[in-house]
């Protein structure tokens, strides 16, 4: 075997010759290092796993505490980037759905009432009732789009109705639409969603009271229902019943069951 | 005379060791995620092969009707993810440790000839620096991957904001069917990694906890010798 000591000199910083003690230190230091990591993974992660719900508050609930803290970060980091200027995607009419997917009947599994009309809460001591004739007389905006639902399916259907922006200059709401969420929720109070502002206020956001150009059949929340395209169809809500406006979150069905309140796509 | 040959900087162990148990609780989140809409399945010509996932395999590992919990772990273990896979990439690009990692022109053939000396179907196994050609391609696959993750994994969180990310995956169903894919090449990845480190050895490992192989006079030589053709080249 040649010589290897005149080859020293040149040899990069990747090799360098043995020393027991050097070496045994090393393994040794690096070996408990990954121990401890790992031990400390586990127990960090064991706690996580078995950390307390969050106490009902703020609207939500069901939700891992720690993990709900960074749930609600995520939706002020997105509510910021929610821009009138990012449209869902639109399709023509013939892409969409004959029959649109029907997923979930809560709070709408009583029978309609005749004489429904949306009730606007402008204030805790005034309120107002608006019939679907009067919201049908403002200026209709209808598009397709892909309807995104938080199992995970999506699809292309065909929705017309009064943009929320529309409705809320049309009545005066523009104090209202000032504050941070609007609470909405059904005639029965059975199922309700809160909607911050920037997203309610959405060119796309509709009070909706058609689809595949047809009125709203029963099981697709008639006669006025919620279509926004920038949240998932959770926050679709079926037959609005009441309206109303608030700086603290609306309670929110979804998010008292561990779901992300702002729900925002 | 024997040799410590140093293979590993203590970033890159770091980086590893710290991806493992992130992308498992992302892959499990994943799954809690999937079970909610599960329509992927391996059909060839009517065929159903295999369907993901069966009934008993959601039953064994309680996947079932968590997707909230599955959502929460998931949108709060991709922050720690994403940071620590741009550390990684940002750390090889700096250090220069991206020289042995990334594929050569030469790397393409040599890894078909590591596979044949792997498979026992060749003798000899092209001459290597830390890795070799088949792990150039093999390690830097799998961070195309990572950032493909990230990026239809992004689409899929805010399609409406992120509009132009969904059209680049071709559309929103496309990006989940992607997402889920590379999911599940992260896991063929992680069998056919197990198998290997195996098949390497106790030295091949313990050098990924302390960063060094040791290594008698010859192989020494050899890596000192072509650690100063790749500086050269």
């Amino acid at each position: 075997m040649e010589t290897h000591e005149n080859t020293e000199p040149q040899q990069p910083k990747e090799v360098e010759p043995f020393d027991a003690r050097k070496a045994n230190r090393r393994t040794f230091i690096s070996s408990l290092t990954l121990l401890a990591g790992g031990a400390f993974a586990y127990w960090g992660w064991d706690k996580l796993y078995h950390a307390p719900k969050e106490t009902a508050a703020d609207a939500t609930a069901g939700a891992r505490a720690p993990l709900r803290k960074v749930l609600d970060f995520n939706g002020e980091l997105a509510e910021r980037a929610v821009s009138p200027q990012n449209l869902s995607k639109t399709y023509p009419k013939a892409m969409a759905a004959k029959k649109p997917r029907v997923n979930g009947d809560i709070g709408i599994k009583g029978k309609q009432v005749e004489d429904w009309a949306l009730t606007v809460y402008k204030n805790a001591s005034e309120s107002f009732k608006i019939t679907l004739d009067e919201i049908k007389k403002l200026p209709k905006t209808e598009f397709a789009f892909e309807f995104k639902c938080v199992e995970g399916w999506s699809q292309i259907s065909h929705w017309g109705g009064v943009k929320f922006s529309d409705f809320v200059k049309h009545y005066n709401l523009t104090e209202q639409a000032a504050m941070a969420y609007v609470g909405l929720n059904t005639p029965d109070k059975k199922y309700y969603v809160g909607i911050d502002m920037p997203s309610a206020l959405h060119p796309q956001t509709l009070l909706c009271y058609e689809v595949s150009g047809h009125p709203l059949p029963p099981e697709h929340g008639a006669p006025l229902r919620l279509i926004i395209p920038t949240k998932y169809g959770i926050k679709n809500l079926k037959r609005i019943g009441n309206m109303f406006f608030s700086n603290e979150r609306p309670p929110d069905y979804w998010a008292e069951l561990g779901y992300d309140y702002f729900s925002g796509l | 005379m024997k040799y410590i040959v140093n293979k590993h900087p203590a970033a890159i162990r770091w980086f590893h060791w710290i991806n493992f148990p992130l992308l498992a609780v992302m892959i499990w989140s994943g799954l809690l995620i999937y079970w909610a809409y599960d329509p992927y399945a391996i059909k060839l010509f009517g065929h159903t092969f295999f369907k993901f996932f069966p009934e008993w395999f959601y039953q064994k590992y309680h996947i079932k009707r968590r997707l909230a919990e599955g959502m929460a772990f998931h949108f709060v273990f991709m922050w720690l993810f994403a940071v620590n896979g741009l550390l990684y990439v940002l750390y090889t690009a700096i250090s220069g440790e991206w020289r042995y990692l990334l594929p050569k022109k030469s790397s393409w053939h040599e890894a078909w000839l590591v596979l044949l000396h792997d498979l026992h179907l060749r003798k000899t196994a092209p001459p290597q620096n830390k890795y070799n050609a088949a792990q150039r391609i093999a390690y830097t696959a799998v961070i195309v991957m990572g950032a493909g993750s990230l990026i239809t994994g992004l689409a899929i969180y805010k399609p409406a904001q992120l509009y132009w990310l969904v059209w680049l995956c071709g559309g929103y169903k496309t990006a989940r069917l992607i997402h889920f894919t590379l999911t599940i090449l992260y896991c063929l990845f992680f069998v056919i990694h197990i198998v290997q480190v195996i098949l390497a050895g106790w030295q091949n490992f313990i050098s990924m906890v302390r960063g060094f192989e040791v290594a008698d006079a010859s192989t020494a030589k050899i890596i000192a010798k072509r650690d100063n053709d790749d500086g050269n080249a």
